[in-house]
């Protein structure tokens, strides 16, 4: 019998248009009772006045690096940092060694989340084998496979081959899974090293242009059109794919799309200290476009902010800007940025910030067991202050990694408790140890 | 060259104009930076620049360490940038005079290591000592840079002599309009304070200095202009298109030159060109530069801080 009392917290729901003063029961891994002046004698009690409790964060896109990289980042210390950040539940890019494109990856993936047991590890699979944007991998098998996969993508790439994403898309349509696309046309932004415009003309970096996005993005949505299929944008970063998307939702296409913190907080000025740390793809866009992915996340036109968590070594990074991999860690950053770029700056509001966080991913991965604070419901609960202050420091982070753009920058609001299945897996911003065990470590540790 | 303004310009070229003089002694030598190391660290191939470098160094007694790799060998061989970095900065390194491959390289560099680092070429980006010598060369003809008009006309896109140069010339004052195919010229460049033209013929006869740059011939299997044939008969210097150049005006170009491509044989070879004396200068460029900032009496910070 596991109970714990939230007392005292503003309770938000943007499920259910909550937003109240309340205690939070929870008992059993269920959500038992919100209201005013709860008791439960035998519960352990937490003070939550002044933050706020929300259904636990959902992220569309987390490369967790095992299998293959467990140098940079494993099933465990990603679960970690998800928890750390408010997440109560991840879903894992395929681009792993071996890829995630078959069902036994998918369920070892799934199967280690699970033992863990941090958050829920859900799995996206690759749409071509090895990502090689040509055969297609094993759709229905992951589909119907333990790991019960639902979003397919080769994201790092898009598929440039249309009649692939065609036939793909089609088949998809057969499990109601979700085409989620990368968009890049490669031979457009061939070489690239970051956004084109008047700053990759100065700094000499070749650039990547918006029109490499927004070609695919259409593209895409002409054949969502033609086909019926779901689609997913990942990491929208440019104006015009923001217009695209919302142009096609208006036109009742089957489509959703994310858009990551970085892209909403930082611009391409960031570049001019050659600082690999600030090398991302797709790259760090201009201004007009920041504010077009603001626009597009506060009008509903994005329905999410996915932290596309691409955790990369130390030494990948600390090279000539021309040959370090592109990628930065978001996990334990995104709500506060989110609070921090969006809501302090009057764009979005808390119950916004989390219906963009929790609630819509959670729908769009079909997970009914997060994303709600419906009684009855798994307890998956995030309590955050968002008043506090505090400088991002990379050394401290859960994450194996520590490649944060966002290193000793100030931010506002806090994860103060994460509850996954009613059990806390973060208590007073700490991620409760045990559960951090690194698993491949602690392999390697009994081997000696 | 963003971080020099135009008094620092200024200074550096008056330097090099005192210490041009040496090399016309019989003893082509200066004590001045006797127990000093300086460290040519070249990531790219380069026979002028390097030599250059040595040379001015070795004329200022300098002690004077070459490393040459390859980018790519270098780093399939493991050896880290930043580790060769650490390396110098170790073995007591006083400046590393760094060309590298990649944009950026010379900035991050700057920010690893304490000793003074100079960019010898970076990527796409920046060749700042180019553009100086380049300055050298056109004030020994022009007393004034306000004012004077400047074509640079070739492969833009691809170039760190022409931004190093567009950034000298427009903070001296010159109006410089990049001439080109669209193709080889960055539509932003037009916020660099520079007008961009596609049509060498129009702008020939108006120009007191006609820049070439080199254009490599793998830019016609990029297909950026369909071929060296018809890049030459567009925008390539010929002796027809000389002779609407104004009487006083001059033609220059950085090296390696591709004869017959961008400038014929005989407009390189023809009075107007000031191509050799652009090679001289830039030892006399060179000495100043690394005479400011290692020399006794001036500080570093002459030259707009430790990374140039």
């Amino acid at each position: 019998m596991s109970e714990w009392l939230l007392k005292g917290g503003r309770v938000i729901d943007p499920a259910k248009e909550y937003d109240d003063v309340a205690d939070v029961h929870l008992v059993n891994g269920t959500l038992a009772e919100i209201g005013p002046t709860l008791n439960a004698a035998g519960a352990e009690l937490i003070d939550a006045h002044g933050s706020v409790i929300a259904p636990g964060f959902v992220d569309l896109h987390t490369h967790l690096r095992e299998p293959g990289r467990e140098d940079e980042e494993t099933i465990a210390t990603a679960s970690a940092a998800a928890a750390a950040g408010g997440y109560t539940a991840i879903c894992a890019m395929p681009n792993t060694d071996p890829v995630c494109d078959t069902s036994s990856v998918a369920e070892k993936v799934w199967a280690l989340g699970r033992e863990v047991g941090l958050v829920d590890v859900r799995v996206a699979g690759a749409l071509s084998r090895g990502l090689d944007g040509a055969v297609m991998s094993d759709i229905g098998e992951m589909s119907r496979s333990a790991a019960r996969v639902t979003m397919f993508t080769d994201d790092g790439h898009g598929v440039q081959d249309s009649l692939f994403a065609r036939r793909t898309m089609e088949y998809l349509v057969a499990f109601d899974a979700i085409y989620a696309e990368h968009c890049e046309d490669a031979a457009l932004a061939a070489g690239g090293q970051m956004h084109e415009g008047d700053r990759s003309a100065a700094l000499g970096l070749r650039g990547i242009p918006a029109e490499a996005e927004e070609l695919m993005a259409a593209r895409d949505i002409a054949l969502a059109k033609l086909t019926g299929c779901r689609l997913h944008l990942l990491h929208v970063s440019t104006a015009g794919t923001v217009e695209l998307v919302r142009r096609a939702k208006a036109e009742g296409v089957r489509i959703s799309a994310e858009a990551t913190p970085h892209h909403f907080t930082l611009t391409d000025a960031a570049l001019e200290t050659y600082d690999p740390l600030m090398k991302v793809n797709p790259p760090l866009r201009s201004v007009e476009d920041v504010d077009a992915v603001i626009r597009g996340l506060a009008d509903g036109t994005i329905d999410a902010i996915a932290t596309d968590h691409a955790p990369h070594a130390v030494e990948e990074k600390d090279q000539e800007f021309g040959y370090a991999p592109p990628g930065m860690l978001g996990l334990e950053t995104a709500l506060a940025l989110g609070i921090t770029q969006l809501v302090d700056a009057g764009h979005l509001d808390l119950a916004k910030l989390i219906e963009v966080l929790s609630v819509k991913p959670a729908r769009i991965l079909g997970l009914d067991a997060q994303g709600t604070l419906e009684i009855g419901s798994a307890a998956n609960v995030v309590v955050f202050d968002p008043s506090v202050r505090w400088s991002v420091d990379a050394s401290s982070l859960q994450s194996k990694s520590r490649n944060t753009p966002f290193h000793g920058r100030e931010v506002l609001g806090r994860v103060m408790h994460t509850f996954y299945e009613g059990r806390p897996t973060v208590l007073d911003g700490k991620v409760l140890s045990g559960a951090t065990s690194d698993r491949f470590d602690d392999r390697a540790k009994e081997s000696v | 060259m963003d971080q020099l303004s135009s008094d620092q310009i200024t200074h550096i070229l008056d330097t090099a104009e005192q210490l041009r003089s040496v090399t016309d002694r019989p003893i082509k030598k200066l004590p001045t930076l006797r127990g000093r190391t300086v460290c040519n660290l070249f990531y790219e191939a380069s026979t002028r620049t390097r030599i250059s470098f040595e040379l001015a160094a070795k004329r200022l007694s300098a002690d004077v360490i070459n490393f040459s790799a390859d980018s790519k060998s270098s780093v399939a061989k493991g050896e880290s940038f930043k580790d060769t970095a650490w390396t110098l900065e170790a073995m007591g390194v006083d400046a590393i005079i760094v060309r590298h491959g990649s944009s950026g390289a010379p900035a991050q560099l700057a920010r690893w290591v304490k000793a003074s680092v100079l960019n010898a070429g970076d990527g796409a980006h920046e060749h700042p000592t180019q553009a100086l010598l380049d300055l050298f060369s056109i004030r020994q003809h022009f007393k004034d840079f306000e004012g004077l008009k400047v074509a640079i006309v070739g492969d833009i896109l691809h170039s760190r002599v022409a931004r190093s140069n567009v950034k000298g010339l427009v903070t001296m004052g010159a109006d410089v309009t990049l001439v080109g195919p669209p193709t080889l010229i960055p539509a932003q460049a037009t916020s660099w304070g520079a007008t961009i033209s596609h049509d060498l013929d129009s702008v020939i006869g108006d120009v007191d200095i006609c820049y070439l740059l080199r254009v490599q011939k793998e830019r016609q299997d990029e297909q950026l202009f369909p071929s060296l044939r018809e890049y030459a008969a567009n925008w390539g210097l010929d002796s027809r298109r000389q002779a609407l150049m104004k009487r006083e005006s001059l033609v220059m170009h950085p090296g390696p030159m591709n004869r017959g491509v961008e400038i014929s044989a005989d407009v390189s070879e023809s009075p107007r060109s000031i191509i050799l004396d652009q090679v001289s200068n830039g030892l006399a460029v060179r000495m100043s530069l690394l005479y400011l900032m290692l020399g006794g009496g001036e500080p570093a910070s002459e030259a707009g801080g430790e990374q140039l």
